[in-house]
This record gives structure tokens, C-alpha cells and sequence, in this order.
């Protein structure tokens, strides 16, 4: 059995609302809630769900960027998620971000050069020069030329910049990289040169991936094994083909025939979900998805479901598959 | 059919500091009546700017219509008075918007919102304009809509308060409704959901849908017909079936290509290579041919015009039968792939 690179456990962030002043009780709104994963070597794990259901969250509470309340993120044989700031600097070498917007997470007052140049400046011991020669490499790995490194951002088109982010996220060589929705604002015609640059960079440098986002093919594509978030939990999670070819939870059936798809002929009947997701402040009792599943039971809205293992690395949470 | 809308040779320019930006370059298309058009084009294609044209709500000064003409039935929209756009604004034609959180005013209730689109338009009492917005509420499926009527918009989610816009712009029969990405800020369960309440409408009514769209699988499940822009051109247009089973022009089928497929697994994804180009860097000769692979030294210099097959598919492209004949034989490789399977 391979050892993880990366192991997630019980994972928890819950942020305090407002209290009134003459209510008694601390209410939380549960945005994850008990996450369990593993990252292994050279693998996509892909975490997907619809807005609100704490994806994008888990992938900042690993990185730290926001608090975790509670959990262990367990890298390299330590616990990451009670290091200090500087401690965690030296955890960034070796999992790195991309994030969604572009056009927002790039500094557009500085050429993308420095841009890239930063984390090498912040983490390692390169003097000028070799940075320079680094700059230009990454550039060339990315599909830019060395010469865009004296440009703004603002010269550049979406798919583009999110080379350069791309670019900075490899800049110190990770292990692991984490993609939050990192082709969602992009066109379907860049994001799909993104997609292949992202799945060569994986083969070529052997990297490890958690790649988090909305669109069920995208995730498909890219990924070898799945985790389907609702409501701040994995709900189902399992290989690939396990998830996309026998969906066991109501919720991921749902979400794969509400994705639409262009080869109609192979569509099976459409399950529209009635209502919206709940508000993670108030949370239904039992299993989250009971308001909105066509097969609760009874017992639905008053147990909540663990997630169990239901053989060839498929684990669903759901009362349905209890002996 | 009838048609509904003929857009005839329209441009529409923006005059901006940096120069004249020609976001719609020559488009021709018509709705007929009862029919449902899908518009795709990726960003900047010039989709948008041609709705924005069609309803007249072009930003002041530095849009304008600079030639062709827009006729809704025998009326042309053209240099419409704005009191005259008004009157069909809304009323023949109505517009969904694809951000459900900022187009509702937070200020009012929905029913105050829905009513005074009513009785903008129609001589109707103030109780009876809020008894049909409690009906409107009821068909675009909100629960509770004699209660609904009585909230303001931040009660209600992206999904619900699409559905208010979708009623809003029914309240008066529209002949035409533009959706412009109507369901691309929501998540797929909610956007089944809408997608199932366009489909209802299509179906229940005979009103004229011209949907504007970058999702070709949103296209694939609501459209009759497709148009494909590019660069504010139209590139190709088509039956649905065609569209997807034989696109004749490069661009189209490259778009088909780049998505990833739920269905099908594929170690790299086709993509079409480059970046859709900038409008002060315009190319010479076909728009697309600095990307196209299919590219011969005649595209970098004249650009093509829009062809027509016998089917009534059109496509603006030098090889366009044989890009058509290609795609078909490999469609229906694929087809014996995937049945034999």
C-alpha cells in the first residue's frame, strides 16, 4: 500500500456568527465540517460540488490561509495545521496554489517576471541571476516566452495569465499543487490547452494534484479519484470510473444527469433536485441532502449518515447502502 | 415560419479612447416565430453587444449602431425614439440577464418589481398587476408565491431570484425573450432546474427564445438553431443536429472538440491553439485563420463570405464543405465506436 502524500482528517472549520446581544449560545456557521482525504504521489484528487458546499474552503484551510477549528493535516509525517506562520513557510515550497480569477490574483503593478521571481526571493537561496534564468525556464515550461517577463499582467489575455500563475506555483519546484476552480473563468477553447498544460506538468514533474471545482466533466478529465462535497462534507468519494460510472449517493446521481452534455443520445432521464441547498448556519438534521433527496427514508432526517466504505475504495455516505 | 426578427447586416461599434472597437461586424440572422436561437461565441465575440443591440441598450455615446437594420415584425428597431423603444421594450420584447443578484432592485419587494412591468404596460389596476404577479410567481414554480410576492430579493437564492427575472419578463407576453446567460451564474443542479422552466416555456408558449450562451451543452438541450460567432462574426449557423453532428467551419468544430466529455475519456483534449484576438489587433483575411489549422495562404488575405449549404447550414469558410464532409465521417466513426461498445 503506497503511503499518502498528503492526508487530511476530520477536518473542521466552523466560524463563529455574530452573536445577538441577549442570545445565550455561540452559533457557527459549519462551512467544512469533518473532511477525510488522501493525496497520493502523482495523483489528481478532484473535490467537487456547488457553490457553498466548502470546497474551495478545505483547499484554504490546508494551506492555512484561513484557521482550521479543528482536524490534522498530516504532510511529510507532521501535522500541519498546528504550525506557526513562519513554520509554514517552509511547508509553501512544497504545496503551492492557483487560484480562480486571472485577473485578480496577479499584482498589476508588477511585470510578470517579478511576479514570478517572488517566492523564489521569499524561499530560496538563488542569487539574481540564477532567479533570472529560473523566470525564463518557467516561462518557456508554461508556453510563454522569456521576453514576456518585463510585461504587466494587463497585457495579457485570461488563459495567459493563468499561465503565469501557474508559472509562480511551480516557481519552487512543489510536490503538491492545489487548483481551485483554476480553469473556471477561462473560454472553452483555453481551457482545454490549460487542462493539457496542467496534466503534462503533472507527468513531466511529477506532481501532485488537488484540483477543486464546479464542473463535473472538467473534474473528470483531469482526475483519478473524487470527492463529491455537500454542505461541508464528502458525501461520496471513490476512483474515477467508481463515482462516474456507478454513482451510489442520490446527490452525485443528481448532479451527473444535472450536468448537461452535448451527446444527448446517452442521456439518461434527468433528475432535477427540487429546492436549493440549505444555509450552512442552519443545517437540516440527519443527512444534510435529505430536504431535496427523492429516496430519503424516515430515519433520513434524524441519523446522519457516516461515511462508509462500500468496497473497491468507494465510500458513500448515505443510509441507502446500510446492510 | 413566420419571421419574428430579421437582423440584417448589423455592426455596431464602440468609439473608445483607443480607437473604434467593431464589436458586431456584419451580422445577419433571423428568429422566426415560436422558434428558440441559440447565439455562442466565446468572449468578445460580439453575442452580447448584438442583444444589447436588438433591445437598444447600447451604452450612451459610445455604442452605436453604425449600419444595417433590426425588424421586429414590420417595425424597425433602428433610431427608435427612446418612448418608442419603450413601448416594446419589455412588452414585445423582453431581456433575462445572467446576474440574477444584481438586476433586481434590493430596494423593492418582488411583486412591486413584476407589477410595475405590468402596468407599465398595460392599463391594469394596481391589485390586479400583483394578482398576475402572484401567478407569474406560481408558473416560473416559487413556492409559497402569495407570500413570495411580499419579499425583498436578498431573502431569496441565485436560482430563485432567476426565476423572478424569468417571470418578470414573461409578465406581459413577450413575443421575443433574449436570455443572456441565463443559467451561467448558477450551479448545474439549480441550472437543470431553469433549463427544465425554458424548456416548459418553450413548449407551453409561442414565444420566440433567443438564447445567448458560451455553454455549447446548454446550447444542445433548449436550441432549434445555433448561431456561431466569432470576432463579431457569424461563422456558422445551423440546425442543432448539424451543429454537432457536422460542423462546417473549423472554429465550431474546435469548440466542440476543446470540452472535456463526461461520457468519453480522452488522455489530451483537442484545443483550438492562440487566443481570441484582441480588437485593435485585428487579423486580416478570415478572423479565425491565425488559429486555424486548417489555414491556407488565400485566409490570411480575403476573408471568406457566409455560405450556404442546401440544408440551409451556413458557414463562413473557404473549405467549408470539406470540413463538413470530414467531421461527418469522423462523427460516424465515433458513432460505430460507441455502439459497437
Amino acid at each position: 500500500m503506497k503511503r499518502p502524500l498528503l492526508e487530511v482528517k476530520n477536518l473542521k472549520l466552523h466560524y463563529p456568527i455574530d452573536k445577538g446581544f441577549l442570545e445565550k449560545e455561540q452559533n457557527y456557521v459549519k462551512a467544512i465540517d469533518g473532511v477525510n482525504f488522501s493525496l497520493y504521489e502523482n495523483e489528481t484528487f478532484g473535490l467537487v460540488g456547488e457553490s457553498g458546499c466548502g470546497k474551495s474552503t478545505t483547499g484554504k484551510a490546508i494551506m492555512k490561509l484561513i484557521e482550521p477549528t479543528d482536524g490534522e493535516v498530516i504532510f511529510q509525517d507532521r501535522d500541519i495545521s498546528k504550525f506557526s506562520r513562519s513554520e509554514m513557510r517552509s511547508v509553501y515550497k512544497n504545496i503551492q496554489l492557483i487560484f480562480q480569477d486571472p485577473f485578480a490574483s496577479l499584482n498589476p503593478r508588477k511585470a510578470v517576471g517579478k511576479i514570478i521571481e517572488e517566492p523564489l526571493i521569499v524561499n530560496s537561496n538563488l542569487d539574481s541571476k540564477a532567479r533570472q534564468e529560473r523566470v525564463n525556464e518557467l516561462l518557456e515550461t508554461v508556453g510563454l516566452h522569456a521576453y514576456h517577463a518585463s510585461r504587466y499582467p494587463h497585457e495579457f489575455s485570461g488563459g495567459q495569465r493563468q499561465r503565469i500563475g501557474i508559472a509562480r506555483a511551480l516557481a519552487l519546484n512543489p510536490k503538491i499543487i492545489i487548483a481551485d476552480e483554476a480553469v473556471s473563468a477561462l473560454d472553452v477553447s483555453i481551457q482545454s490547452q490549460v487542462l493539457n498544460l496542467l496534466r503534462k506538468l503533472q507527468r513531466e514533474l511529477g506532481l501532485t494534484y488537488l484540483f477543486i471545482s464546479h464542473d463535473l466533466s472538467v473534474v473528470k478529465h483531469i482526475s483519478d479519484k473524487i470527492g463529491v462535497m455537500y454542505l461541508g462534507k464528502i458525501i461520496e468519494q471513490g476512483t474515477k470510473d467508481g463515482v462516474y460510472t456507478k454513482p451510489l449517493h442520490p446527490y452525485t446521481k443528481a448532479l451527473l444527469s444535472a450536468s448537461p452534455a452535448i451527446k444527448s443520445e446517452n442521456r439518461k432521464e434527468r433528475i432535477v433536485l427540487k429546492g436549493d441547498m440549505p444555509s450552512p448556519m442552519n443545517p437540516p438534521t440527519g443527512c444534510a441532502f435529505h430536504p431535496r433527496c427523492f429516496a430519503a427514508k424516515p430515519e433520513c432526517n434524524k441519523i446522519l449518515p457516516e461515511l462508509r466504505d462500500v468496497g473497491d475504495g468507494h465510500f458513500v455516505a448515505c443510509h441507502l447502502y446500510n446492510e | 415560419m413566420k419571421p419574428l426578427l430579421t437582423v440584417s447586416g448589423l455592426k455596431t461599434h464602440f468609439f473608445t479612447d483607443e480607437g473604434v472597437v467593431r464589436s458586431v461586424d456584419g451580422v445577419s440572422f433571423i428568429v422566426s416565430e415560436g422558434e428558440t436561437i441559440g447565439i455562442v461565441g466565446e468572449s468578445g465575440s460580439g453575442k452580447s453587444v448584438t442583444a444589447l443591440s436588438i433591445m437598444n441598450l447600447l451604452p450612451y455615446k459610445k455604442g452605436k449602431i453604425v449600419e444595417g437594420d433590426i425588424m421586429f415584425q414590420d417595425q424597425s428597431l433602428v433610431g427608435l425614439k427612446p418612448k418608442e423603444m419603450r413601448a416594446i421594450r419589455g412588452n414585445d420584447i423582453a431581456m433575462i440577464f445572467q446576474e440574477p443578484m444584481t438586476s433586481l432592485n434590493p430596494g423593492y419587494t418582488i411583486g412591486d418589481q413584476i407589477s410595475e412591468a405590468i402596468r407599465l404596460h398595460k392599463k391594469v389596476r394596481r391589485k390586479e398587476a400583483r394578482k398576475r404577479s402572484v401567478d407569474l410567481l406560481t408558473e416560473v414554480g416559487i413556492p409559497n408565491a402569495e407570500r413570495m410576492v411580499d419579499e425583498y430579493p436578498h431573502k431569496l437564492s441565485g436560482g430563485m431570484r432567476q426565476r423572478v427575472m424569468i417571470a418578470m419578463a414573461l409578465a406581459c407576453d413577450p413575443k421575443l425573450l433574449i436570455a443572456d446567460e441565463p443559467t451561467t451564474a448558477l450551479d448545474v443542479t439549480i441550472q437543470a432546474q431553469i433549463l427544465e422552466l425554458i424548456q416548459k416555456l418553450k413548449n407551453d408558449s409561442n414565444t420566440s427564445i433567443l438564447m445567448i450562451t458560451h455553454d455549447l451543452a446548454v446550447v444542445s438541450e433548449v436550441c432549434d438553431r445555433v448561431i456561431v460567432m466569432y470576432a463579431g462574426r457569424v461563422v456558422e449557423e445551423a440546425s442543432v443536429k448539424e451543429i454537432f453532428e457536422s460542423p462546417s467551419h473549423p472554429y465550431t468544430k474546435g469548440l466542440i472538440d476543446s470540452i472535456p466529455s463526461i461520457d468519453v475519456e480522452v488522455e489530451w483534449l483537442k484545443t483550438i491553439k492562440g487566443n481570441v484576438p484582441i480588437p485593435s489587433q485585428m487579423p486580416t483575411g478570415c478572423k479565425f485563420s491565425p488559429r486555424c489549422q486548417y489555414a491556407m495562404e488565400r485566409c490570411t488575405k480575403e476573408e471568406p463570405e457566409l455560405t450556404r449549404f442546401e440544408s440551409g447550414q451556413k458557414s463562413r469558410c473557404f473549405l467549408a464543405k470539406e470540413v463538413k464532409d470530414e467531421t461527418t465521417i469522423i462523427r460516424s466513426q465515433e458513432l460505430e465506436v460507441a455502439l459497437s461498445d
